[in-house]
């Protein structure tokens, strides 16, 4: 692609696509709890930027609205709850440790690398200005995915479920102008239901296991050896 | 039009009446009066779509044709016979002490809000909405996985929660690029979601774009239906819950989810006719991942030692063959799996309650516990027997006549592929009886008591199972051959 080509708002778009992006490397790197959700903040508002640059490059008013309720939710609403459990859950200052960090990041391009390949035969069909922006939001979701695999943490595993779900809202803006307002807000508030929920989920399991690292809970995997009796349950 | 918004309303409204009403007794007949209340609702629908055909609401945000009326009532009737159930098993867990008059009152709400969600799904047109409604059923549900708060419980509910939101955010990705090829179709794009529109412009949309956002659909959906290798969540969120929940999970949900796919299916193969090489994409991966859930899931049945996880890999066992069903395509095919849906809606949920049932009197789910149950209590040994019997496949239930559709229809297109049915089906039937039998008639423990038991819902729905293979009714058999008709194109009668 030839950036020279494109107009000034474009390339604002594309370097904010690009910053989403970077975003969602530096939560794969990061291994404090609290300097994640910071970080997803950041993505959140970058997202909220974004649309609202769409929604000047192509005139579309509804668009606004989303930004702002991206920029209320994302970015400002889910850190905040976030935060305050992780302050109540007294895990300020604890680090995760992420087996093999640089292996990660190498998945992690190899899988922006995916992406674009996979949204090649979709870009070319785009008439949109911002073509390359599905490739990166594809990715956002894929990296997403990555980071709940390779976390242990509740909190970071949920991190990484949002910065997902940051991601699937980037790719309607970008390649088709957002979804119809009707389905945004359903989004918007199943995503809310879930962060509630969530935090009911990290006292629960903290109830029960003591602790936060999702790696623990594994009474229920499938056993093979059959001597084991089954637990008693009244 | 009117029978529809009542449908709806009742359980959303449900949703608020039960998280008030303070008294577990009273929340407990309510339940069973609002979903019944539903249900008869859903009923006038459908004899009004059966009359006057396809119905699409003013601001086509509703569509209701023979497809989905029947899983509305399929859906509200189980979910009411789960009710009746759901009375005397939540009071008896009260009295136990497993839950406290808080969370019953939680339960009752989720139980409608579950509900409400279901019957969203089913009758929106709009492909957004219905993923909304289905990330809602989850929501819904996920809060009664992990009721009773033990560590097992907890740790169900989480990876249910994760690996469904996981999987569904992938059919939101899937649904965006399906807006996007919509879009630059249509010259409105707002209407890019409606599945009426859809399905009129499918020959337009571009194959390139469809066929991944099929396969990010199929990942999505796919999760929620239990499709090996994306299944792990649902024997755990199943056998940690109250019974009642297994029951409508099984029974309702993953048919909701594998509605969705056969109606992005739908879209995707008119998409794909005549310009893609592989014109019958959708249909090819529908039947491998169709195919390996039932291998799969046949082969774990062997070595499940609690009983409720047992039954929820017969519960992926059978989603797995609806779903290799529904990608074999063809009229002969697509009645076998709506058919099977059917049935296996009502011999699960028949089977749930009964389960429900046994591991009351023994105190525990643990299959080698559990045992001399038609000594203890006849009508709960006979009542797992002979819906094991009608799971498995046996000649005079339904489930056979289906089963045995689907494998002439695999006789006819993939003549080798019955062989690895028959040997699912086989391997299946192997592994339920083995554990069945010493659970049924095995000598009882010492001290083991009958409990009260309402077997109302699952005769009821063994009665129909049976009859069904009998004789399937005139009108139902219209009815599934409509739907035949809208999904492979023309009809089997």
């Amino acid at each position: 692609m030839n950036f020279a080509q494109f107009t000034l708002q474009e390339q604002g778009v594309v370097i904010l696509a690009a910053l989403v992006l970077f975003a969602s490397f530096s939560l794969l790197a990061q291994t404090r709890i609290i300097a994640c959700i910071h970080a997803f903040a950041w993505q959140g508002a970058l997202v909220a930027a974004a649309t609202a640059l769409v929604a000047l490059v192509a005139d579309q008013h509804h668009l606004y609205l989303s930004a702002l309720m991206t920029l209320a939710l994302k970015a400002m609403l889910i850190p905040w709850i976030l935060h305050r459990i992780v302050m109540k859950l007294e895990i300020t200052r604890e680090v995760e440790t992420v087996v093999n960090p640089a292996l990660v990041l190498l998945a992690a391009a190899a899988l922006v690398a995916f992406s674009y390949y996979v949204a090649l035969p979709v870009e070319k069909l785009s008439t949109l200005a911002t073509r390359n922006t599905i490739a990166i939001s594809m990715a956002v979701v894929l990296l997403g995915m990555l980071m709940m695999v390779t976390r242990r943490q509740a909190i970071t595993q949920v991190v990484g479920f949002m910065s997902m779900e940051n991601g699937l809202f980037f790719a309607a803006v970008v390649s088709t102008h957002g979804m119809p307002m009707v389905v945004e807000l359903g989004v918007a508030f199943d995503l809310l239901v879930a962060t509630v929920i969530f935090g009911l989920f990290f006292f629960q399991i903290r109830q029960s296991i003591d602790s936060l690292d999702v790696d623990r809970l594994s009474r229920l995997a499938e056993n093979t050896e059959g001597d084991e009796p089954v637990e008693e349950r009244e | 039009m009117n029978a529809l918004l009542i449908t709806l309303l009742i359980p959303l409204l449900g949703t608020l009446l039960m998280a008030a009403v303070p008294r577990c007794r009273v929340a407990g007949w309510l339940n069973v009066l609002l979903a019944a209340a539903t249900t008869a609702a859903s009923i006038v629908l459908a004899l009004e779509v059966l009359h006057t055909g396809p119905l699409l609401s003013p601001g086509r945000f509703f569509y209701i044709d023979a497809f989905n009326v029947y899983l509305l009532v399929l859906t509200a009737f189980v979910a009411t016979t789960t009710a009746i159930f759901s009375r005397p098993y939540m009071d008896h867990e009260l009295s136990l002490g497993r839950v406290n008059s808080r969370r019953m009152r939680l339960y009752h709400a989720m139980y409608q809000g579950f509900l409400f969600t279901m019957l969203l799904a089913l009758s929106t047109n709009n492909l957004g909405i219905l993923w909304v409604a289905l990330e809602g059923a989850t929501l819904a549900t996920v809060l009664l996985v992990s009721l009773y708060r033990t560590p097992e419980s907890v740790e169900a509910a989480w990876k249910y929660f994760i690996l469904c939101g996981v999987g569904i955010a992938q059919a939101l990705f899937g649904t965006v690029l399906l807006y996007f090829a919509a879009a630059s179709v249509l010259t409105v794009p707002e209407d890019g979601l409606l599945w009426t529109t859809l399905h009129g412009i499918a020959g337009q949309l571009d194959p390139t774009v469809m066929s991944i956002a099929f396969v990010f659909l199929l990942v999505g959906y796919g999760t929620k239906v239990g499709l090996v290798p994306l299944h792990n969540w649902l024997p755990d969120a199943h056998s940690e819950g109250p019974t009642p929940m297994s029951a409508v999970l099984s029974g309702l949900l993953l048919n909701v989810a594998l509605y969705a796919v056969v109606r992005v299916k739908m879209l995707v193969d008119g998409a794909l006719y005549g310009v893609s090489n592989i014109p019958q994409l959708a249909g090819y991966l529908m039947m491998a991942f169709g195919l390996l859930s039932f291998l799969v899931a046949g082969l774990f049945l062997h070595r499940q030692r609690d009983i409720k996880r047992m039954f929820s890999y017969s519960s992926i066992e059978h989603m797995g063959l609806m779903t290799f069903a529904f990608g074999l395509g063809g009229p002969l095919a697509t009645f076998a799996a709506l058919l099977h849906m059917t049935l296996h809606s009502l011999v699960k949920s028949a089977i749930f309650v009964t389960v429900g049932h046994a591991t009351h009197i023994a105190g525990t789910q643990a299959i080698d516990k559990i045992r001399g149950l038609i000594r203890t209590q006849p009508t709960v040994g006979w009542g797992l027997l002979l819906g094991t019997a009608a799971i498995a496949g046996f000649p005079p239930f339904g489930l056979f006549v289906s089963e045995f559709l689907l494998l002439i229809a695999t006789m006819e297109s993939w003549p080798w592929l019955t062989v690895a049915l028959l040997s699912g089906l086989a391997i299946a039937f192997a592994g339920l009886f083995r554990n069945i039998h010493p659970m049924v008639y095995g000598s009882q423990p010492e001290g083991q008591q009958p409990v009260k038991a309402n077997m109302l819902p699952v005769y009821l729905h063994l009665l129909l199972a049976l009859w069904f293979g009998l004789a399937i009714p005139a009108v139902l058999a219209q009815w599934f051959d409509q739907a035949t008709q809208l999904i492979a194109g023309k009809g089997v009668l």
